[in-house]
């Protein structure tokens, strides 16, 4: 069983987001980790390969600058190689752009049964590469699986609805969305991380994957920001610290929009 | 009017359209000459749609127990390469919202404006507003490829409101060959059982995060939110962390919510999470961490512990 997990490498969340200013777009030139929501999948996949008793684990990532930090963490966690796709022309490459750099990575890491990927990045979160890819491969997919198992040849899936959940079942190969939460993502050990060090990363550029540079990056975009503007601030409130009769202060706020 | 034609992916469960169709479908109407829907749920929705200002559901068929995605793209893309579809494609942000985008901007080489709060008419044409870094800045978007625009907009972004109008005139739109797209089956359905009011409705919603420290602590969520009459919600730190269901997540991904009074009990307010409420009329925070951000949102904020301040606060209103 071999599968593909689509990860991004994205600026540490924690660190305040900024645009910008020639592009409007968002700043990716400082140092990359691998993007929480994608060890969810990695996780899954490992455990996925584990339970087939054979076959391996390949990331495939598209990021500026030759960046490996986040890979690196994927491979410590037990990947066992990784595609890089890495070149000037996808700046500003928005998620078909993106969507179809993947798809062309996928093919390369060799034949997948199962790609995985997250439901939506923590930076961009546009939702909408899952389905993206699985229709530039002429693959069926799942999005929003919050468990999967293989059953001869289909992956069995509960996929999130507004009510519960799908059971729902897809022949392999396909494409499925996992959302955060379904498994626990292993810590890397020490020996992973070491290991991590000399696994394979194949770094590659949009002409060696056959990919036009005008079909991504700004030229294949298709969109412009025309306006960036601060949003309507909410009036500041009032703020108190909780004497051990706090509560009070909620009640009489509930009365006083005589909601109690 | 903005541009000529707008669809409208209309979606249904138990034979009744969503909110968030009818707020689109009443934007539309705002933006366009003609606005119809293009469905899997045809006659259920037709009435709905169509007193909120839809004049034609283009019905596909073939999706009993199949995924939407694959059939919805296929028949839309169909109908732009006949020459019959529309200048632009409203999508709410749903799961099967987002597949039905997904595929159809890959099928007309069409990128697609994600997250839309608004829509807007600019240099002509249509432009999406979308909130970034936590809706502190908002970004307007437009397309410059000439070709369909698709957008996907988030929930409770417009008020619906209905135009009078009849029943919506259901037709059939043919998906075509779906190939090995198509191949998902459904195989079993599962409702979770949830009671009292939803987050969708509520006029009061009570969320719980990080700060309650253990997954037996969010029983007082639930006994606040009892005692309020409120529908109980969760930040996405503690839905991860298995706490409780999904369904129960207030956030980007998750529900949107606008209900009268909002109260965050130990959320420290991550961009992720602001998203989903910050429309919200009257926000309550209690959180320890004075610095967290979700107190530059709140009309009243306790500094303090919620495990202090939720159990006296919850006797104050049982005893009431």
């Amino acid at each position: 069983m071999n599968v593909v997990v689509c990860v991004k490498q994205i600026p540490d969340p924690a660190d305040p987001g900024a645009l910008d200013p020639s592009t409007k777009t968002l700043k990716r030139d400082g140092k990359l980790i691998l993007d929480e929501s994608d060890s969810y999948g990695v996780e899954m996949a490992l455990q996925l390969v584990d339970a087939a008793g054979g076959g391996e684990v390949t990331l495939v990532s598209m990021a500026p600058n030759s960046e490996v930090g986040g890979l690196r963490t994927a491979l410590a966690m037990g990947a066992a190689k990784a595609v890089l796709v890495s070149d000037d022309a996808l700046k500003g490459s928005d998620a078909l752009g993106t969507s179809k750099v993947l798809a062309k990575a996928i093919e390369r890491a060799g034949a997948a049964d199962l790609i995985l990927t997250a439901t939506e990045s923590s930076d961009g979160y546009t939702g909408t590469v899952p389905e993206m890819v699985a229709e530039l491969m002429g693959l069926p997919s799942v999005t929003f699986a919050k468990s999967i198992t293989i059953d001869g040849g289909a992956a069995k899936v509960q996929r999130q609805t507004e009510a519960g959940y799908d059971d729902v079942e897809c022949p392999l190969p396909a494409v499925v969305s996992v959302t955060a939460g379904v498994v626990e993502p292993r810590y890397p050990s020490f020996k992973g991380i070491m290991a991590a060090k000399s696994k394979p990363v194949d770094e590659v550029t949009v002409a060696d994957l056959g990919i036009d540079a005008g079909a991504v990056g700004w030229a294949g975009g298709g969109q412009e920001i025309v306006e960036v503007a601060e949003a309507e601030a909410r009036e500041a409130g009032t703020i108190v610290e909780d004497d051990g009769e706090g509560f009070q202060k909620v009640v009489d706020y509930l009365s006083e929009l005589k909601v109690i | 009017m903005t541009v000529s034609k707008i669809w409208v992916f209309a979606e249904a469960a138990d034979g009744k359209v969503s909110n968030t169709t009818l707020e689109m479908l009443t934007k539309a109407r705002s933006l366009a000459d003609t606005v119809e829907c293009v469905s899997v749920a045809g006659d259920a929705v037709a009435g709905a749609v169509g007193a909120h200002g839809a004049s034609a559901v283009h019905q596909v068929n073939g999706t009993d127990g199949k995924l939407l995605g694959p059939a919805v793209a296929s028949a839309i893309a169909g109908a732009v390469a006949a020459g019959n579809g529309p200048d632009a494609v409203l999508l709410a942000t749903s799961y099967d919202g987002r597949d039905v985008a997904g595929r159809l901007a890959v099928k007309l080489d069409a990128p697609v404006i994600t997250n839309v709060v608004d829509l807007v008419e600019r240099d002509g044409g249509l432009a999406g507003v979308e909130p970034i870094f936590g809706g502190t800045t908002d970004v307007v978007t437009k397309f410059t490829t000439g070709k369909v625009s698709i957008f996907l907009v988030r929930p409770k972004s417009f008020a619906a409101e209905e135009s009078g109008g009849g029943a919506a005139a259901v037709s059939e739109l043919a998906a075509g060959d779906l190939g090995a797209t198509g191949a998902a089956v459904v195989t079993n359905r599962f409702v979770e059982e949830k009671t009292g009011p939803s987050l969708d409705d509520a006029d009061i919603v009570v969320s719980g995060g990080r700060g309650l420290g253990e997954s037996e602590k969010f029983q007082m969520v639930e006994d606040l939110a009892k005692a309020l009459g409120a529908a109980p919600g969760a930040s996405r730190a503690i839905v991860d962390a298995g706490w409780v269901p999904y369904s129960y997540q207030v956030g980007q991904t998750g529900k949107v919510v606008k209900p009268n009074v909002y109260i965050a009990a130990g959320i420290s307010g991550a961009t992720q999470h602001l998203v989903g409420m910050k429309g919200s009329k009257n926000i309550i925070a209690i959180n320890k961490d004075p610095e967290a951000p979700i107190f530059s949102v709140a009309d009243l904020g306790i500094v303090g512990d919620v495990n202090k301040v939720l159990p006296k606060l919850i006797e104050a209103l049982q005893s009431r």
